[in-house]
């Protein structure tokens, strides 16, 4: 079973969709006890950092996500989820995060007034190495993005891929071990996404 | 590079796509279903979904059937037409749709804008406006908004709109023009670019696309981030993969892969 995990940061729906449409067995649930049985958890979101970790320690999903994190489960993080997984976020006048990833989470500060926040669209992702999930997927690929902050992991190693947006690459997604964690939405990036999701069904957590 | 999106507009009428010119004299043109699968398996980059008779018939959206597209597309989808409250709002986010979009009610309510995008985040929440030319100097952008399908004037300036819209909270503006609306002569160009320069959100154009060139003069001289098609594909004309050609050999940033 996938854990799909719900602290109440937007609307489920699309993910559920998506999984379920390439025949993947997922729930929706905030039970730690499921989570930390799940063959594979899916930590999606959508809305800010602040109310986000003020939720997910309400529900204690904060240590679950660690637990699942270093045990090697299969971890896909989706936008909010991506961010609130480094260890601080501009958002919300500065957030401590989880932390499962060492790095900080930044505004998007265009230079050119044209440039809209948030970035919102079809981007290209320049993948930075070879990984499982970008099995059949060629690099350079555009996926939908909504954010109007990105992540900038500390470690290099940490950059799966790359998008540019407002006069800067940021890391569009980012990893390590078990962990796969995309900035921008595959749930709703077509065929491309579903194939991104698809290879998550099948990985083991390595790379 | 960031693409432009292009976004086909299903108004839906009776479970029938439907297609008039200025409101008036539609004519059924198929299945919303099949034609959503159509366009998202040829590449476009979004769909809109208007339940047009929702508000005039005073009956809330047709759910279901946001419910049975969004189980078949994978790309982001925007609902509109019949949004009443909150409570709708977010029955339609649970159908699957990405995006809501209000018009009338959020010229009636204009606080549903900020409890949209507090409730459910302002990438949800789409301010729709239906702007009519006019020669009236109560307007300096030029424009009046008109809402209930055109059929009402509102007092209101486009752009002063359009700029409470994003300081309310819009995540997008949808610049519908009345005057170009189903003409398929082009968009309004100019008044695409007084909104699109003069805000810091997305601005999707909306009426009046007739050709691959339209597109490209929307997304060089008006500075729309994404452009709505809708008669120039349903009647089988055009595919959106030669519109997107087209564009790209302008110059203009499209989604490749699909």
């Amino acid at each position: 079973m996938i854990a799909l995990i719900d602290y109440n940061a937007g609307n489920l729906t699309s993910v559920r969709l998506a999984f379920e449409y390439i025949g993947a067995h997922c729930e929706i649930t905030r039970d730690p006890m499921k989570i930390l049985s799940a063959e594979r958890v899916v930590f999606p979101g959508v809305g800010a950092a602040g109310e986000a970790m003020r939720n997910l320690k309400e529900f204690g999903l904060v240590e679950p996500l660690r637990t699942v994190a270093a045990q090697g489960v299969p971890f896909l993080g989706i936008c909010l989820g991506t961010q609130v997984i480094l260890e601080f976020s501009e958002e919300d006048g500065g957030v401590q995060c989880i932390g499962l990833v060492p790095g900080k989470v930044k505004l998007f500060r265009p230079p050119d007034p044209l440039c809209k926040i948030p970035h919102m669209g079809w981007n290209a992702v320049e993948f930075r190495r070879r990984h499982p999930l970008f099995e059949g997927i060629e690099s350079g690929s555009e996926f939908y993005f909504v954010h109007s902050y990105y992540p900038s992991p500390t470690d290099e190693t940490h950059i799966l891929a790359e998008t540019e947006y407002a006069g800067i690459r940021f890391a569009s997604v980012i990893g390590n071990g078990n962990l796969f964690a995309t900035q921008f939405h595959p749930e709703r990036s077509g065929r491309i996404g579903l194939k991104l999701l698809e290879n998550f069904t099948n990985w083991d957590g390595t790379c | 590079m960031l693409t432009k999106r292009i976004i086909p507009c299903l108004d839906v009428r009776n479970r029938k796509v439907t297609k008039g010119v200025r409101f008036q004299n539609n004519v059924d043109l198929g299945d919303p279903v099949e034609m959503a699968v159509e366009y998202s398996e040829g590449g476009c980059d979004e769909l809109v979904f208007y339940d047009i008779t929702a508000s005039a018939e005073g009956r809330p959206i047709d759910i279901q059937m946001v419910r049975e597209v969004a189980r078949v597309i994978h790309i982001p989808f925007a609902v509109g037409g019949g949004i009443r409250n909150l409570e709708d709002m977010y029955q339609v986010l649970l159908a699957g749709a990405e995006k809501v979009s209000v018009n009338t009610l959020a010229v009636e309510n204009p606080s549903i804008i900020s409890e949209g995008a507090k409730a459910f985040g302002r990438q949800c929440i789409v301010l729709g406006m239906d702007p009519v030319r006019t020669e009236d100097p109560r307007f300096p952008s030029g424009y009046e908004i008109t809402i209930r399908g055109f059929r009402q004037r509102t007092g209101l300036d486009a752009l002063e709109w359009a700029k409470r819209a994003e300081d309310l909270g819009a995540g997008e503006i949808v610049v519908n023009s009345v005057d170009a609306d189903g003409t398929r002569a082009g968009y309004e160009i100019a008044l695409t670019r007084l909104i699109a320069t003069n805000v810091r959100i997305p601005v999707v154009a909306s009426g009046g696309a007739g050709t691959p060139q339209h597109l490209i003069d929307v997304f060089k001289q008006g500075c729309a981030d994404a452009a709505i098609i809708a008669s120039m594909v349903h009647t089988g004309e055009y595919k959106i993969a030669d519109i997107k050609a087209e564009l790209a050999a302008a110059g203009i940033p499209v989604r490749k892969h699909w």
